[in-house]
């Protein structure tokens, strides 16, 4: 049993790849992502939802972080990537020429897999992107800005006696609640995380789930994970990837409770991947 | 194995016993004393290499037939003893090419002294030594029958110790090769003693290094000092008037020389600015340029290019800034009513500016691509802006390479002396004004020791005066780059 939406029917992919339109936030068409001769994304067509979370997973090497690197355009980074088919924010193509790509990453804001704080104190790190947008009105409004991302990633308690020391000096979980801080700082409307919790213990674990939580009321957020037990806590809608094409999109209880393509089936059974 | 190995060993002691007989030949065919003697120390040593391959086979197959566990590779067992032969030996014979001929001297001088010298030769004391030398060489013109006899007692002393000292030297080695075998057992730690004798040896190398310099700074500082006998400090350093030339009579002008080298620092100074002035935002700009924006293939191209700056020697440098560049700001300058001499330092400044800007934008643009791209992603996706990301994210990481490179064209700078030389003029004049000729130290150095010059007059010292405070300027320098490096590494690693 297949089901599949009226609009542009993605051949491969079955569940509900689409959402309402007027609920759509993020929308992919027939989207393909070459590394040179490296085919890594095949006609991917998704959607992510407004004001909910939709996690991405699937094996390593399945494209996910590729996936995601398109829908704020960080693939035009790389030289050798190419991105061809159409990805819409609210309606508008992000692949438009005339499209600014500074402002979108500003409104599409992005974790990293790895966590990268810039070699400046936490302070700097966190003030770093509302500066750049002079989000903040003066030095108390910049303070307020930055304690409360700090505080929101849960990260504040920690290092509040030292917001001056270097960002580099704090541990690898905390540098990535550090980046998560730093992403959320600007308000973005829609937030990538990639695999925003492979360096935290359950507890810091818990606290950026509970974030997410919190943010979904606002913002539009879509996260990779290799946790299906976190994709399942945190997630509206799930989308299974498996080398480079989107096999499988649903809703996350569905998803886990009866699967419709047996590569998912076999995924979460933990039969290979 | 063992065999392949033996039979390598074979190969290789039959090529030096080859050589070895080449030699002996050879010296025998010259027959000069001093070329036979030097021959034979380097046939003793020739000797020594060939024991201790022996001992290098011999150990390594015997460390190879143990049976037992042994602690180290047979190779480190066969390292082990050939060292331990060869070592021995090669202080012996250092120890004798230190002592033997200042001891056989003094012997020969003994002689002589118990011969009734010619008066002649009696006046001359320290030119003896060397004339027994010539003498026992073979090539001495005086024929003083008592110089004679010295020189020949010399060189039989010379031939006697050298027969000593090659029996020592062999015997030494033997003697440590038979250590070797003792120690030889599956328990010696041979991996260890190699690893220990590699340390040692590399920390020569360093202590040669430190030496030298400390060679260099001693005589400096020596010879500065004769000089400030003659010169107070007080005028070196803060006199506002060079002008070295002494006169032979004491009523000429200038019977004086003025030895106050401030427009030497103050041409250095502006010369060296005017340079950098140029190299450092061109440098880094073209630095930020190939390594931000510039497309792959483009900097592997340009770069090299550029680098190429460097390599032009600084006289073509020089000749483009006399005979291109200065006439041409003369004229410009002419064309616009400003003054501008023929040669200038803005002339020489610009055109050495261009020489040293590779090394700001080279080492500028490998340190900006060494920064983690990661950190550019993540500056990136905050909607930060390509220059943005720049100003505030890389190049803060790669300050402490952008100093490091900047410093270095600052030293190269303030060292360079062919295109002052060509460019700037000699005159040295106390202005701030970039379109007159100013000279600086290194070019007044040059032009202190060009020529037959005594060499312990003021004139002549005042180079090496002029040469520590260049060398104190340079290492504070260096302090300073070192300082604000380790500031920024403790910040960000
Ligand atoms: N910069 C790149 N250049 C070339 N190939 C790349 C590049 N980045 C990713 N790829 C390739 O694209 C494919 C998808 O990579 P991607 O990073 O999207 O995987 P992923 O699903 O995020 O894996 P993981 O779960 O391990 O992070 C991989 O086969 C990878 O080798
Ligand atoms: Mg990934």
């Amino acid at each position: 049993m297949t089901y599949r939406a009226s609009n542009d029917p993605p051949h491969g992919t079955v569940g509900a790849p689409r959402v309402e339109a007027a609920r759509a936030k993020l929308t992919a068409c027939n989207v393909d992502v070459f590394y040179g001769e490296k085919h890594a994304i095949k006609d991917v067509s998704l959607d992510i939802g407004r004001n909910e979370v939709t996690a991405l997973i699937g094996p390593s090497g399945c494209g996910k972080s590729t996936f995601m690197r398109c829908l704020n355009r960080m693939n035009d980074i790389i030289d050798i990537c190419r991105v061809t088919g159409t990805i819409t924010l609210d309606g508008e193509d992000i692949y438009d020429p005339k499209i600014d790509v500074v402002h979108l990453r500003a409104r599409v804001g992005m974790v990293f897999q790895k966590p990268n704080p810039f070699p400046k104190s936490i302070f700097e790190n966190v003030a770093y992107g509302p500066r750049i947008h002079g989000l903040a009105s003066g030095k108390a409004g910049l303070e307020e800005i930055v304690l409360t991302s700090l505080k929101r990633a849960g990260l504040l308690e920690e290092v509040k006696d030292r917001l001056h020391a270097p960002g580099t000096s704090l541990s690898g979980g905390q540098q990535q609640r550090l980046c998560i801080a730093r992403a959320i700082a600007v308000s973005p409307q829609v937030i990538l995380m990639d695999e925003p919790c492979s360096a935290l213990d359950p507890i810091a674990t818990a606290r950026i789930e509970e974030l997410i939580d919190e943010l979904q009321h606002n913002f539009t957020i879509v996260i990779v994970t290799h946790s299906m037990q976190q994709a399942a806590r945190v997630s509206q809608r799930t989308a299974f990837f498996h080398l480079g094409e989107l096999i499988e999109c649903g809703m996350t209880e569905q998803i886990f409770t009866n699967p419709l393509h047996r590569l998912t089936q076999g995924y979460l059974t933990g039969r290979f991947g | 194995m063992g065999t392949l190995f033996c039979d390598r060993v074979r190969a290789i002691a039959g090529v030096v016993f080859q050589v070895v007989l080449g030699i002996v030949k050879d010296a025998v065919r010259q027959g000069s004393t001093r070329l036979f003697m030097r021959m034979h120390v380097l046939m003793l040593i020739a000797v020594l290499v060939l024991v201790s391959v022996f001992a290098f086979g011999i150990g390594h197959s015997r460390a190879e037939a143990m049976t037992c566990p042994r602690h180290s590779l047979p190779q480190y067992h066969g390292q082990c003893a050939a060292l331990a032969t060869f070592l021995p030996g090669l202080v012996v014979v250092a120890l004798w090419g230190a002592l033997e001929s200042p001891f056989a001297l003094i012997l020969a001088l003994d002689r002589l002294a118990e011969t009734p010298l010619s008066p002649l030769a009696a006046a001359e004391g320290h030119f003896l030594t060397a004339e027994i030398q010539a003498l026992a060489a073979g090539h001495g013109s005086r024929k003083d029958p008592a110089l004679m006899m010295a020189a020949q007692h010399y060189a039989e002393l010379r031939q006697t110790g050298f027969v000593l000292m090659a029996v020592l030297a062999v015997g030494a080695s033997l003697g440590g090769w038979a250590l070797a075998w003792r120690r030889l057992t599956p328990a010696c730690r041979a991996r260890n003693s190699i690893e220990h004798a590699l340390k040692i040896f590399m920390i020569l190398c360093a202590t040669l290094a430190v030496l030298t310099t400390v060679g260099i700074v001693v005589s400096l500082v020596f010879e500065s000092w004769r000089f400030f006998n003659h010169v107070s400090l007080m005028d070196f350093l803060f006199g506002l008037e060079w002008s070295p030339q002494m006169a032979i009579r004491a009523d000429q002008v200038g019977a004086s020389g003025a030895f106050g080298a401030v427009p030497l620092f103050a041409g250095t100074l502006l010369i060296a600015g005017i340079a950098m002035m140029v190299a450092v935002p061109v440098g880094l700009f073209t630095a930020i340029y190939t390594a931000e924006y510039a497309a792959p293939r483009f900097r592997a191209l340009v770069k090299p290019l550029l680098e190429i700056l460097a390599g032009i020697p600084t006289v073509v440098y020089g000749f483009f800034a006399a005979l291109t560049v200065a006439p041409f700001l003369r004229d410009t300058g002419a064309a616009l009513g400003v003054a501008i001499s023929s040669e200038s330092a803005l002339a020489a400044g610009g055109v050495m500016g261009i020489m040293i800007i590779p090394f700001v934008s080279s080492l500028a643009d490998d340190v900006m691509i060494a920064v983690p791209k990661a950190l550019r992603e993540g500056s990136l996706g905050l909607g930060a802006t390509r220059s943005e990301t720049i100003r505030h994210v890389v190049l803060p990481a790669a300050l402490p390479g952008i100093v490091g490179g900047i410093l270095l064209a600052a030293s190269r700078a303030i060292g360079e002396t062919m295109i002052v030389v060509m460019a700037a003029g000699l005159s040295a004049k106390l202005t701030a004004n970039p379109f007159t000729a100013v000279t600086t130290v290194t070019v007044q150095i040059v032009t202190l020791l060009v020529g037959d010059q005594e060499f312990d007059s003021p004139k002549t010292l005042a180079a090496f005066a002029l040469g520590l405070v260049l060398f104190v300027a340079t290492l504070f320098l260096n302090v300073i780059a070192l300082q604000v490096v380790r500031r920024y590494r403790q910040q960000y690693d």
